[in-house]
């Protein structure tokens, strides 16, 4: 069994080498074929509060650009990105994952912004400097409220 | 085998029908001066009512500053003792034209001058009076009055020479990423015009009305100050009005805009 002092060197190195590290407080995740297989908080996201924060014009923001019929009762859905509903058939949870982190990392030109990175960002304002759109924990509940439109 | 000559001629007729439906609908709305080839003016994208609102001058409600303008436009002001008529008289002859040819490079100034800071320019040499500030009653009024001038002369900016350096840089401008939503001018305005954002149509983002009557701020407005408020809206540190890089922007997206009429004061969302 290795011991522990090589073990730390071994997590450092493999923390180094993942796919894109982030630098700064974010989770640093590894992308494998176009996707981040492996949950940024180490576990499962809440549907419930996803739905929130998806909706919610602070954080998410997501009908601004997209449609979900099932949140009709929210009113001004979106057309300039793809329609959502069914997204869950069409996507597994390691590509919607990095989807929402950065879908730059799948196409560079598009218009949808990263919403956990801080790096590599031009004249940011003040208030939200170093700090990505949404957190781990929100990322991770809006993949798993992503995962229940089928 | 028999080649079927009278088959062919059929799809290919139906074809050429097709053909002719596809362009037929693409162009299905004839925009008059408000398109150029592929430039529309956001006219084009506003409802039918703000449409009638802004062509008619008795319901258009910019035109409080053009009158506004029109007086303070023979006060004498500054300690010259002169008002703006004294040196260029009628302005309906004389401000005919600039706001279709502006920004333009100013030699004597070395950098790019558009209505505003040209006429604070005016003020502090020429008039030895205080500069309007950037969205005060006077600076809208008086730009707004300039610019209703050239109503409906298509807009000529020049990017040659001097100038042509701003328009490289005010370029490079609309195309990078900035805010923390990590968005370019033209992610909105070149790649997604016409596309619906919450409960906005996207326009093209065409500098050919302003100041333009804004519904959404009971109140004529600056190119700047529009453009502060994009910049704000994708989490951007915004420039400051009449700053260098806005300067730069507004050339360059005036040119966009080329061949559009000019507009002011528009009305739109």
């Amino acid at each position: 069994m290795p011991s522990l002092k090589t073990l730390i060197p071994a997590i450092a190195a493999s923390v180094l080498l993942a796919g894109t590290a982030t630098a700064g407080d974010l989770v640093s995740y590894k992308v494998v074929d176009y996707g981040i297989p492996s949950s940024l908080t180490g576990k499962a996201g809440d549907a419930a509060a996803g739905e929130k924060t998806f909706v919610n014009r602070k954080l998410g923001n997501c009908l601004a650009c997209h449609q979900v019929t099932k949140l009709s009762a929210h009113p001004f859905h979106g057309e300039i990105g793809p329609s959502l509903d069914g997204v869950a058939e069409r996507y597994e949870e390691p590509q919607l994952r990095l989807q929402v982190v950065n879908a730059k990392e799948i196409n560079p030109d598009t218009i949808m912004p990263a919403f956990y990175r801080t790096e590599g960002l031009h004249r940011v304002l003040k208030n939200f400097k170093g700090k990505p759109v949404l957190t781990a924990e929100q990322v991770e509940d809006v993949v798993a409220y992503l995962k229940t439109l089928k | 085998m028999k080649t079927n000559w009278n088959r062919i001629t059929l799809i290919a007729a139906a074809c050429a029908v097709c053909v002719g439906v596809f362009a037929t609908s693409a162009n299905a709305t004839d925009w008059g001066p408000y398109q150029v080839d592929d430039r529309r003016s956001g006219y084009t994208y506003m409802t039918d009512e703000s449409r009638a609102m802004q062509v008619d001058s008795f319901q258009n409600p910019g035109m409080i500053w053009v009158e506004q303008g029109a007086d303070l436009w023979n006060e004498t002001n500054g300690k010259a003792g002169k008002s703006c008529a004294s040196c260029h008289g009628d302005a309906t002859e004389s401000m005919k034209g600039v706001a279709a040819r502006y920004p333009v490079y100013d030699e004597k100034a070395k950098k790019l001058q558009n209505v505003e800071t040209r006429i604070n320019t005016c003020l502090e040499k020429n008039m030895q009076a205080e500069p309007y500030k950037w969205e005060s009653k006077e600076m809208l009024s008086m730009t707004t009055f300039i610019n209703n001038q050239s109503l409906g002369m298509p807009v000529d900016v020049k990017i040659d020479g001097a100038a042509a350096e701003w328009y490289e840089k005010g370029k490079a401008f609309y195309y990078e990423r900035r805010g923390q939503l990590d968005m370019a001018c033209k992610h909105c305005h070149e790649d997604n015009a016409g596309g619906i954002i919450r409960a906005n149509t996207l326009s093209q983002g065409q500098a050919n009305g302003f100041p333009t009557y804004r519904l959404k701020w009971q109140k004529v407005g600056s190119l700047h100050r529009r453009f502060r408020g994009c910049n704000k809206q994708v989490r951007s540190a915004p420039f400051g009005n009449g700053s260098d890089e806005y300067l730069a922007l507004e050339l360059y997206v005036k040119w966009r805009g080329r061949g559009l009429p000019v507009e002011t004061p528009a009305v739109r969302n």
